[in-house]
């Protein structure tokens, strides 16, 4: 196996809260190898973008350490970690809090061109041009301000921007939600192109599973801060081990109109406070097959077959 | 007499490169505990819409250029300050579609619903506060009580979203206009939302224009649908028969768009060819003409007006596709 390009051991993060801690990430392990798209997907809250910070270094994790290209970025010196993020750039999943609001369209594209000396003043309009048309937005576009802008405009900027450094990775936060269907397909075949072409890395965040199906080789499946399962995309999809992730999939609305109106198997109850966390298998009190063990005792990540999973019944 | 009718509305930016007409004459109504979906392409309009019923879009550097918005028989594009500040998040409340810069950032969730509760309500700080926390349950905030302290950039993107829906929902309005109020949720609890609303709109006889790139959504909730293409709509009529069988080239597109899960995956998706026009030179013709595979001279030459489909169809297209099931033949 290649060496990871991303790696997470045992991250924690963990924020002060009335009453206690948000454990919003608890003991996460994942790998990206080079060129590869890691989905992740789980309810909301359960602390995706929390993991997505954690990956871009916005915020020091608790607990654990990430390597980027074998770097350990909590101990790393300055040029290590510039070199660290001209690689690995973010999506955001609010795009409008995500740009600066007194600078054109056209000024924050090209910054992070000029801040890392990529080619002179001709060079840099011409690329971001041509990236704003591959994203769908017209040359127009670059004159305006980012409250000028529509919400799926601002979020294509968003994309451009993260896109412009020819980063290795790539982590996209719910970056497509706010497309129509055309334009997320436009979008998407950009970031599959340049996956083919320049083998960009992703971690790929989304609410939409079909989108995250299309778009990933494997996926992480995390329930209130732990990763629950993890496996290749066929596998995830055709045998999926956690009553968890079977839950999730079979929620899944067709993307068909016509197939809407069809009953769907719907996850019962909330997500539990993770202030305090339910004791044992955190996914016990919803869980259709809990047994008594489930109550007492937390499962460990383990591999069945192609897959890791944490659950005493799997 | 439809609870919201917007006619001919025009909504202009004026920016250095010139005149951005961002809505170009739209018309739409929305009867009493009615569900009218507006969709398409990104930029064509559809927030600046909502902006303009509520009058949000001078604050937001627009211009009505022209049209009527007529709420319950009065003109909104008429109203005084005062009395628009007492239809907005009251009569009619809106869910925004990027709830990180619609809430305020230093307040707590609590007080920003508590606010908008005593804004329009004659109601004690106390009953407000458990007022607040209802609808947050309702909602489907985890821990809602706890949640009440909270500030914005402390919830993650669903919890954010959440909390402007109760927000939205706090004075039980005759319109709710929703710009994509779902984008954040997972399948589980946007199906909760949606049927909360549901239930608020069978109960009030609330009425809803819902903005969603989501055709799948638009097919569970929505009565009609109106497709906006740079700022007109190009095609409305009831969900159910505009989805079986579009007529407007654009319409048709969206729908093929929209089936990735029938592809293998990594595989190239279809997209509609082309990009939107620039909306500070629109050209004299149809506007999707130039990406349309169905176009002909004609449809460069003048706009094509709105005509009836049948059925309450509405398209405006020189050459729609037409239902061949009932073989049907065009007008
Ligand atoms: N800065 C913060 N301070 C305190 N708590 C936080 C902070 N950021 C996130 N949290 C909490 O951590 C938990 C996980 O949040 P996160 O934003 O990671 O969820 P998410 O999986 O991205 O959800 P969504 O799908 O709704 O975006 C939530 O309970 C949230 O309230
Ligand atoms: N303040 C502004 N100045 C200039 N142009 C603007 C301004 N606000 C919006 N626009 C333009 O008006 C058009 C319509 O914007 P609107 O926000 O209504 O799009 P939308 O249909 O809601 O798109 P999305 O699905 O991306 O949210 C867009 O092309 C946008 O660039
Ligand atoms: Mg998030
Ligand atoms: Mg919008």
């Amino acid at each position: 196996m290649t060496a990871p390009l991303l790696e997470m051991r045992r991250v924690v993060k963990h924020f002060p809260a009335n009453g206690g801690m948000v454990r919003a990430v608890d003991d996460v392990s994942l790998q990206v190898a080079p060129g590869e798209t890691l989905g992740l997907v789980g309810e909301s809250g359960c602390g995706k973008s929390t993991l997505a910070r954690l990956v871009m270094r916005l915020f020091p994790p608790s607990d654990g350490s990430i390597l980027f290209d074998g770097t350990d970025l909590t101990t790393a010196d300055r040029a290590a970690v510039a070199e660290y993020r001209s690689g690995l750039q973010m999506v955001f999943q609010d795009p409008f809090a995500s740009l600066n609001p007194r600078e054109t369209i056209g000024r924050i594209l090209e910054q992070p061109l000029v801040v890392h000396r990529r080619g002179g003043r001709a060079e840099r309009r011409d690329r971001v041009n041509a990236l704003l048309e591959r994203v769908g937005l017209r040359p127009e576009i670059a004159a305006r301000y980012p409250h000028e802008l529509s919400g799926g405009q601002r979020q294509r900027v968003g994309i451009a921007r993260a896109l412009i450094l020819h980063p290795r990775m790539i982590v996209c936060d719910e970056a497509v939600s706010a497309l129509d269907v055309s334009v997320r397909a436009q979008v998407l075949n950009l970031l599959l192109e340049l996956r083919a072409e320049l083998g960009l890395a992703a971690l790929f965040i989304s609410h939409d599973l079909a989108v995250v199906r299309h778009m990933s080789d494997r996926v992480a499946v995390m329930y209130l801060g732990e990763v629950v399962e993890q496996a290749d995309r066929d596998s995830l999809w055709d045998r999926p081990l956690h009553p968890y992730t079977r839950a999730l999939i079979a929620a899944t609305p067709s993307t068909s109109p016509a197939a809407r109106r069809r009953e769907r198997l719907m996850l019962q109850g909330d997500l539990p406070s993770p202030i305090d966390p339910p004791r044992g298998c955190r996914f016990h009190p919803r869980c259709p097959l809990a047994q008594p063990r489930c109550r007492e005792e937390a499962p460990a990540l383990r591999r069945v077959g192609a897959t890791e999973v944490a659950c005493h019944l799997a | 007499m439809p609870l919201l009718e917007i006619r001919g509305l025009q909504t202009w930016f004026e920016t250095r490169a010139g005149t951005v007409k961002a809505v170009n004459g739209v018309d739409l109504s929305i009867e009493r505990g009615e569900t009218v979906a507006l969709v398409g392409e990104s930029g064509s309009g559809k927030s600046v819409t909502a902006y303009s019923v509520l009058r949000l879009i001078e604050a937001a550097g627009g211009r009505i250029a022209g049209g009527e918005v007529l709420f319950d028989g009065t003109d909104m594009l008429r109203l005084d300050l005062a009395s628009l500040r007492a239809v907005r998040g009251n009569r009619i409340a809106m869910i925004f579609q990027e709830p990180l810069s619609a809430l305020n950032p230093v307040q707590s969730i609590g007080t920003q619903i508590v606010e908008a509760l005593r804004l329009h309500r004659d109601i004690g700080l106390r009953a407000a506060r458990e007022r607040a926390v209802e609808l947050l349950e309702l909602v489907r905030m985890p821990s809602p009580r706890e949640r009440l302290e909270e500030y914005p950039h402390r919830l993650s993107g669903g919890m954010r979203q959440r909390a402007m829906i109760a927000i939205a929902l706090a004075c039980e309005p005759d319109l709710l206009i929703a710009d994509e109020p779902t984008t954040a949720l997972d399948v589980t609890t946007q199906a909760q939302i949606l049927d909360l609303l549901r239930e608020l709109q069978g109960r009030l006889g609330m009425a809803m224009l819902l903005i969603t790139h989501d055709l799948g959504v638009v097919a569970e909730t929505a009565d009609r649908v109106a497709v906006l293409y740079a700022g007109r709509v190009v095609e409305q009529g009831p969900v159910e028969t505009l989805f079986d069988a579009p007529a407007h080239p654009y319409t048709r597109g969206l729908l093929d768009a929209v089936r990735i899960e029938e592809l293998p995956p990594g595989s190239r998706l279809p997209e509609i060819p082309g990009m939107v026009p620039s909306l500070l030179a629109l050209p004299p013709g149809c506007a999707f003409a130039p990406r349309c595979p169905r176009a002909t001279p004609a449809c460069d030459a003048g706009p094509p007006a709105m005509r009836a489909g049948g059925e309450g169809r509405l398209h405006a297209c020189f050459n729609p596709w037409l239902s061949t099931v009932e073989g049907r033949v065009p007008a």
